[in-house]
């Protein structure tokens, strides 16, 4: 396996930090050699930081907990891997594309026949509330996950990159392999479908922008 | 009253900030003449403010962290290449992941078998990465089965010693199959519980004596249990507590044939 089965193509943008070349890499060198120790260091620096963003990503694409890990776990160890086959840009981009690709072997995988993924809204309290405003954040949290969930492929993950990961639509059109007109129509029909599954807030309850 | 068809993708670019300048100017003068395509801008702009709320995004969790962790670690160059390859095989992609795998959770061992005081730490790794590999490469089970009459037999000629195959249903850990492994350089075998939603790989072979203390640690994320019985060895992997994996080990022992 080298780092080309990944589905991207050379990065348009360029890298924000630049990344230097993989050194003693001879012309025509498979990837497969096992990354030196400041490939790895630099594996550490740029990609392990994105874990609760491929996680995030991952959790919305399969809507289940315990598979998001697997995913997410397996999308880390072929990024690892393949990490001579990226060429700069945005790390972070980078990795959505592998958890995607991952999330798609498993679609496609006899286990994801077998087995109904329930969507499964977790309890996550946040701590600085008092126990009311908990319990009102607790249930608008849910509301809004639980709307997102909802949402139909290709238009949840056009909607959770765009708005939980920030992602320009540019970003977005090389992490998913759509043109930047479908992604914006995507996200559009997203937001529509949104709204239309989320109960309006109650006044004063909500910080306008 | 609604938001001019012709204008959504002006409106959703000024709300992503994608627009140029010339055309954000354009749309937010249209946006003060045109009252439908306001109350559309502000709609959405709530929208987004609630998606942007604390809470909404999902955070890793921490086992998860210290997996990929472990995986990720700088490790010592290697001191020779790939050890053998587990006797099962693995196709495609996994067959490489699972090198990757083995090489990077498994350095420790081969230093390890060079180094004799720190063996046992190199075993633990050694089923540790045996474990995930299991997950990871859809190759948990080549018995797969609750049935311990048709598990037990399925090891008669695979393996030169008989595992004790019990159903451990009653105690929460259903039996899954069971399946053959490589570890410490011979066969050995592995029976494969679930609990809830995880799964404990135990791995039995014959015992070469002064095999020692029951013990438990954990490793990366991963709990470890070991006991000898009856001339076995025990090792038991598995991601879930280790306070869980010791009732599985009370459990696995109690309900023994002796």
């Amino acid at each position: 396996m080298t780092g080309r089965i990944l589905p991207f193509g050379p990065r348009l943008a360029p890298a924000a930090e630049p990344l230097a070349p993989t050194r003693g890499r001879a012309a025509g060198d498979p990837d497969s050699a096992p990354l030196s120790p400041e490939d790895k260091a630099r594996f550490r620096r740029l990609v392990l930081p994105h874990m609760d963003s491929a996680f995030n990503f991952a959790r919305y694409l399969c809507r289940d907990a315990t598979l998001a890990e697997d995913l997410v776990q397996d999308a880390f160890l072929r990024a690892f891997r393949g990490f001579r086959g990226f060429r700069g840009g945005d790390p972070r981009a980078w990795l959505f594309a592998i958890v995607r690709s991952s999330h798609l072997t498993w679609v496609r995988s006899p286990g994801a026949r077998l087995q109904a993924v329930p969507d499964d809204i977790e309890q996550t309290p946040a701590d600085d509330d008092t126990p009311e405003a908990a319990l009102v954040r607790q249930s608008e949290v849910d509301t809004v996950r639980g709307a997102i969930a909802s949402l139909p492929e290709p238009f949840r993950e056009t909607l959770v990159l765009r708005e939980l990961e920030d992602l320009s639509y540019r970003e977005i059109a090389e992490v998913t392999g759509a043109p930047i007109g479908t992604v914006m129509s995507r996200l559009a029909r997203a937001r529509q479908m949104l709204l239309a599954a989320l109960p309006p807030v109650w006044p004063g309850d909500e910080d306008q922008p | 009253m609604s938001a001019c068809p012709d204008k959504e993708a002006l409106l959703h670019g000024l709300l992503d900030g994608e627009l140029d300048a010339a055309n954000a100017q354009a749309f937010e003068a249209h946006l003060k003449t045109c009252p439908g395509c306001a109350a559309t801008f502000g709609e959405q702009q709530m929208l987004k403010a609630r998606i942007a709320a604390p809470g909404i995004a999902w955070r890793a969790p921490d086992s998860l962290r210290a997996q990929v962790e472990t995986m990720t670690a700088p490790a010592p160059e290697p001191r020779r290449p790939l050890r053998r390859a587990a006797p099962w095989a693995l196709s495609g992609v996994f067959a490489a992941l699972a090198a990757t795998f083995a090489v990077m959770v498994a350095q420790p061992s081969l230093v390890g078998l060079a180094i004799p005081s720190s063996a046992m730490a190199g075993l633990e790794d050694e089923l540790v990465a045996s474990h995930v590999r299991s997950t990871l490469a859809e190759h948990l089970v080549d018995v797969q089965t609750s049935d311990r009459h048709v598990v037990k037999p399925w090891f008669n000629g695979r393996v030169d010693f008989a595992p004790p195959v019990i159903d451990l249903i009653d105690q929460g850990f259903p039996l899954a199959g069971g399946r053959l492994d490589y570890i410490d350089h011979r066969v050995v075998a592995a029976l494969v519980y679930r609990r809830n939603r995880h799964v404990v790989n135990l791995f039995v072979w014959p015992s070469r004596g002064g095999g020692g203390e029951p013990d438990a640690v954990v490793r990366g994320g991963y709990s470890v249990a070991h006991w000898t019985s009856r001339g076995l060895e025990f090792w038991a992997v598995s991601d879930i507590e280790a306070k869980d994996l010791r009732s599985f080990e009370q459990a696995f022992q109690t309900h023994a044939p002796s």
